[in-house]
């Protein structure tokens, strides 16, 4: 069991982690808030609860890794990543900027970053090499990857899907950011996706439905997954697309839209906390 | 003359490479046929079949080159194709060392015809930036790149062949990457010649002998990174090159030596291949026969170069 207390603090971390999202898209001029927000708690959670690294030995073979499929949520990664200490927060504002490290996607070239990603439905696959690899050399590091709803449109992932429950990789969790929305739209309306639990587990992965935006489901989500052997584990976390800024929340249109100044302070005030 | 196909050195070499621990084997459910089969059995823990799904294939090889391994990832060079956009934004915008080494190139799945044919992979590859790529001639090239990719960093395309062909060098033979090899002296024309073509370069600088025309053969093994100071220093001292390869006459070997003569150096060229069409099922001889990649027509192209030079 977790101590409230320790709630309340990965609840602070979110809502920092929120305002530094906001600022970074507001700053950048463009991004995709909605499925940057939607999927705070989740990193949030991998980040400072779940996942053994240390920032200061980033390339420790031991360590667990994420990667962030959904890669236009990149936003959340950096801010996630300065708040660990790979970079000083004070860079999260040169986000999509000439000459700054922080691309638009994420890129190897972000301190903490363990792939480039972006292009949809890649991320899994690569994952699915790291926990090979882990097999392989007889380690107990965890893998992580972070997936878009809509990204499940692409072929890729159920190729990935396959080869991870074929090789039994239980070193692998994956989380699908349940959030409904794609770019055209409700992903039911441009192409339906359900039953999206039973696909995972008709493929072979044991699948944990929790809502994703709260907190205590998620710890428990992975440690149920890190208990579940011979098979993997999907986290169909289903969450807010904007969530934490009320006019966004389930709006489309901020899927790749950055806020205006009033929505911007609006947004902020929002995620002052308590 | 001995023959041997380089998929089949492919298979011989991974095997040599088989106590290196960080060697792993990737195919995409046609181990048999890239022969990747032979390292398959006798290292089974060190080989992942991804079932017939290549963007999977390239994606897993990533991750396991991310972890510090040094995947092959094998399937046929055009259904490589298939993931080019993996390849491209995950293992070659990362620099990771991904072995994709791939089998029946060019027409040398003749009979399956075109949706098993791969004229195009030279261009589509080496116009990615840090992707290296390999088009060895023969078995023993095939065998000592492959051998030699262990220790470099870095994402490579190794282009190899179904169909058995000479083998040129022998044991002595030291591939260095990246360098052009000298096969033949002479100063009238220059033959650039990759992958099997090679040996129908060789054929023919003999016959031209017999009209007086001395033509220096050069193997481009590593069609990028691209020789450039050899190709622009033997145009100099031939005066004009021919180039042969087993691929589109667009953005391959000949593109590339094209590029480099164009801005720096231009000489009379021409360009040997498949001039922009596809392949058709046949056996692999009458489709180079029909496609013009043979010793007739580079001997042909010679005698007419070396006219339009004076």
């Amino acid at each position: 069991m977790i101590a409230m207390t320790d709630i309340t603090i990965l609840e602070e971390k979110a809502r920092t982690i929120r305002r530094h999202v906001v600022n970074m898209i507001f700053e950048a001029g463009s991004g995709h808030p909605g499925g940057s927000l939607s999927c705070v708690d989740i990193i949030t959670v991998l980040y400072f609860h779940q996942m053994r690294f240390n920032s200061s030995e980033p390339d420790d073979s031991d360590r667990d890794r994420f990667i962030l499929s959904k890669g236009h949520a990149a936003p959340t990664l950096y801010a996630t990543l300065a708040e660990c200490g790979y970079f000083s927060v004070n860079e999260l504002l040169s986000l999509r900027k000439m000459g700054s490290v922080l691309q638009g996607h994420p890129d190897v070239v972000i301190p903490g970053v363990e792939a480039s990603t972006g292009s949809l439905g890649q991320g899994l696959s690569i994952s699915c090499g790291i926990a090979l690899a882990a097999k392989i050399d007889m380690k107990d590091s965890r893998i992580y990857t972070l997936l878009g709803d809509g990204e499940c449109d692409e072929g890729q992932v159920w190729e990935a899907a396959i080869l991870a429950s074929h090789y039994k990789l239980d070193n692998l969790t994956a989380i699908v950011d349940r959030n409904g929305l794609q770019i055209d739209g409700p992903t039911e309306k441009v192409l339906g996706l359900e039953p999206i639990a039973g696909k995972w587990r008709e493929f072979g992965w044991h699948v944990i439905e929790i809502d994703g935006n709260k907190i205590p489901e998620i710890i428990d989500a992975f440690d149920e997954a890190q208990l579940r052997k011979g098979k993997p584990t999907v986290i169909i976390a289903h969450t807010f697309k904007g969530k934490g800024v009320s006019f966004m929340e389930w709006i489309c249109a901020f899927h790749g839209k950055a806020l205006s100044k009033d929505e911007m302070k609006i947004a902020l005030q929002e995620l002052k906390g308590d | 003359m001995e023959s041997k196909s380089t998929r089949d050195a492919y298979g011989d070499a991974l095997i040599e490479l088989g106590d290196h621990p960080g060697v792993i084997v990737l195919d995409a459910d046609l181990s048999v046929s890239t022969q990747t089969s032979k390292f398959a059995g006798k290292y089974p823990s060190r080989f992942i079949n991804v079932g017939c799904a290549e963007q999977n294939l390239m994606g897993v090889a990533a991750g396991l080159a991310i972890a510090g391994k040094i995947p092959f990832a094998s399937t046929y060079a055009i259904f490589s194709m298939r993931a080019w956009e993996q390849i491209r934004n995950t293992i070659a915008h990362d620099k990771l060392s991904v072995k994709i080494a791939v089998s029946h190139a060019g027409l040398t799945n003749g009979p399956d015809g075109a949706s098993h044919q791969s004229l195009e992979d030279l261009a589509l590859m080496r116009v990615i930036p840090n992707m290296s790529v390999i088009n060895p001639c023969d078995a023993i090239e095939t065998r000592n790149a492959v051998i030699s990719e262990i220790t470099r960093k870095g994402p490579t395309y190794i282009r190899l062949n179904r169909a058995k062909t000479p083998v040129i060098f022998d044991d002595n033979y030291h591939f260095k990457f990246g360098e052009a090899v000298k096969l033949t002296d002479g100063n009238d024309l220059a033959i650039f010649a990759t992958g099997t073509m090679v040996h129908k370069a060789l054929e023919a600088s003999e016959i031209l002998k017999k009209d007086k025309i001395n033509a220096r053969v050069i193997n481009i093994h590593t069609i990028k990174p691209l020789d450039e100071k050899t190709i622009i220093k033997t145009a100099k001292e031939t005066g004009a090159v021919i180039s042969i390869e087993e691929h589109s006459i667009l953005g391959g070997l000949g593109g590339a030596i094209a590029e480099v003569l164009g801005e720096q150096y231009p000489v009379p060229m021409k360009i040997i291949g498949v001039r922009d069409v596809f392949g058709e099922s046949g056996e692999y001889e009458e489709l180079l026969e029909k496609f013009g990649l043979t010793t007739k027509n580079i001997v042909a192209s010679a005698r007419e170069i070396v006219r339009r030079k004076r």
